[in-house]
């Protein structure tokens, strides 16, 4: 069963999150994480802000040692990266990994570590090639690797370099990632 | 195949565990620092990063060079103590300080700081600045600690990266700076040479907030994004140590996504500032 949905976009993933997590049926409640690129400067809960206006679900800035709860979206804080331990966050100010914090790998090789199989990994659009190692490490540990259609993407930078990084489970365009979470969470809870 | 292939990465990953764990027991019996309360996540990743520049595949291999050269243990030492900051980081708890905290400390004869996990003293020479412009930094000592000896050094030295003044700059006018910023260092070489001044009532000195007690009774505590690499027994000891070290209605400052909120100390503090996470002792 899985128990966690990683998301991770750049460039354009403002719009791209927002719809995905739009589209998102209620009865998927595994809790959301999103690492989205944002300059270190800007506003500590714009992201947030805006995507309550879209998303019914609670919407949160990560702080450290936040447990982890179902039904929740959760966001990186800019300027720290965001790592997931079992049942809670926790947060550094290491270096940049590949000029991003919060970096995409960095959330989601953690979270793989930690959940195992359990993980979801989504890969939206880009221009750089942050979450295509967080990707594969989540797909080595059992979890399945989503990629948004680099054709449809904003940029295609990232997800193309997610695509050649690891054997994803399925590419799709953006607005068919909700319907694939339905089917994905809520077919292995019957099973 | 696909189902195989994820519970050899779940037995690598279990291996991995046990090495971190043994790797930490070893540092401490070897050279006393203790480790084995930090969070797990971000431990991990930096002690990976030290296996990856030792040229090493694994954590024992690691373990094996660390216990038997104390150089390694010097790099990984300084892995895992500095905080990557920048001066006036988060400029809005920089200007919340100039309104809240400073008032508190004008009525003060004498004021004692302590900046705890000072790192490579970015903070430190912010916070002397603001002092200095606001006129209460003749009355205050700053006690600027950190557990490496050697990121202490660099603290004294005072030289930062010329190519940061720029973002430096930024950050001092939107914290409320009431200078130009280049007034207090001399470009030379790549770095900033910041005034021998700033650091006249600054004693830096070693501090393990993990193993040694509380040295003194201060009227303000700043430990930001430093406890966010320990796990939650040892924030909550640490809690203690800060409560225990700060004077009735002092105040402690922690970092932008830290709270006191869930500490076994959340009742004896009111918040002072909430957001910028500035939060005044008063039982």
């Amino acid at each position: 069963m899985y128990e966690l949905i990683c998301v991770g976009a750049s460039w354009g993933g403002l719009d791209a999150v927002g719809r995905l997590l739009a589209d998102l049926p209620i009865q998927v409640d595994q809790p959301v994480v999103v690492a989205q690129h944002r300059h270190s400067t800007s506003a500590p809960t714009g992201l947030a802000d805006l995507l309550r206006l879209r998303v019914k679900r609670p919407v949160q800035d990560v702080e450290d040692k936040m447990p982890i709860e179902r039904g929740h979206v959760y966001i990186a804080p800019p300027d720290y990266h965001l790592l997931v331990e079992r049942g809670s966050f926790a947060l550094s100010v290491d270096e940049r990994v590949q000029y991003a914090r919060p970096s995409i790998d960095v959330l989601f090789e953690s979270a793989s570590y930690a959940y195992g199989r359990g993980v979801i990994g989504i890969i939206l659009t880009g221009a750089n090639e942050d979450g295509a190692a967080g990707l594969a490490a989540v797909k080595r540990r059992g979890g399945v690797a989503l990629v948004q259609d680099p054709h449809g993407a904003e940029r295609r930078t990232m997800p193309d370099a997610a695509i050649a990084a690891t054997a994803a489970d399925a590419v799709l365009p953006l607005e068919e990632i909700g319907r694939f979470l339905y089917g994905l969470c809520l077919e292995r809870e019957v099973s | 195949m696909a189902a195989k292939a994820d519970e050899q990465a779940a037995e690598r990953d279990d291996v991995d565990e046990i090495e971190l764990g043994l790797l930490l027991e070893g540092v401490y019996r070897r050279y006393g620092f203790d480790f084995r309360e930090y969070a797990p996540a971000s431990l991990r990743r930096r002690v990976w990063r030290r296996a990856h520049a030792e040229g090493v595949s694994t954590i024992s291999a690691l373990q094996d060079r660390l216990l038997h050269d104390p150089a390694c243990m010097e790099r990984l030492l300084l892995d895992l103590s500095i905080n990557v900051t920048a001066m006036f980081r988060d400029p809005t708890f920089y200007v919340a300080v100039r309104e809240k905290v400073v008032p508190l400390l004008r009525t003060y004869p004498f004021t004692r700081i302590w900046v705890a996990g000072c790192s490579t003293g970015e903070e430190v020479y912010s916070l002397a600045i603001l002092l200095l412009e606001e006129g209460v930094y003749e009355r205050a000592r700053i006690y600027a600690t950190d557990i490496n000896e050697s990121v202490l050094d660099r603290a004294r030295a005072g030289v930062f990266p010329l190519d940061k003044m720029r973002e430096y700059t930024q950050n001092y006018i939107k914290a409320g700076g009431q200078r130009a910023f280049s007034e207090y260092y001399l470009a030379k070489y790549d770095g900033a040479q910041f005034q021998r001044s700033l650091v006249e009532n600054v004693v830096f000195a070693q501090h393990n907030l993990v193993s040694d007690r509380s040295f003194n009774e201060f009227n303000v505590i700043v430990c930001r994004n430093v406890m966010i690499y320990f796990d939650r027994a040892l924030q909550d000891r640490v809690h203690r140590l800060f409560y225990d070290s700060l004077a009735m209605f002092g105040v402690l400052a922690l970092g932008a996504k830290e709270s006191i909120r869930f500490s076994p100390f959340e009742d004896r503090y009111e918040d002072l500032d909430a957001n910028e996470r500035l939060y005044k002792k008063v039982s």
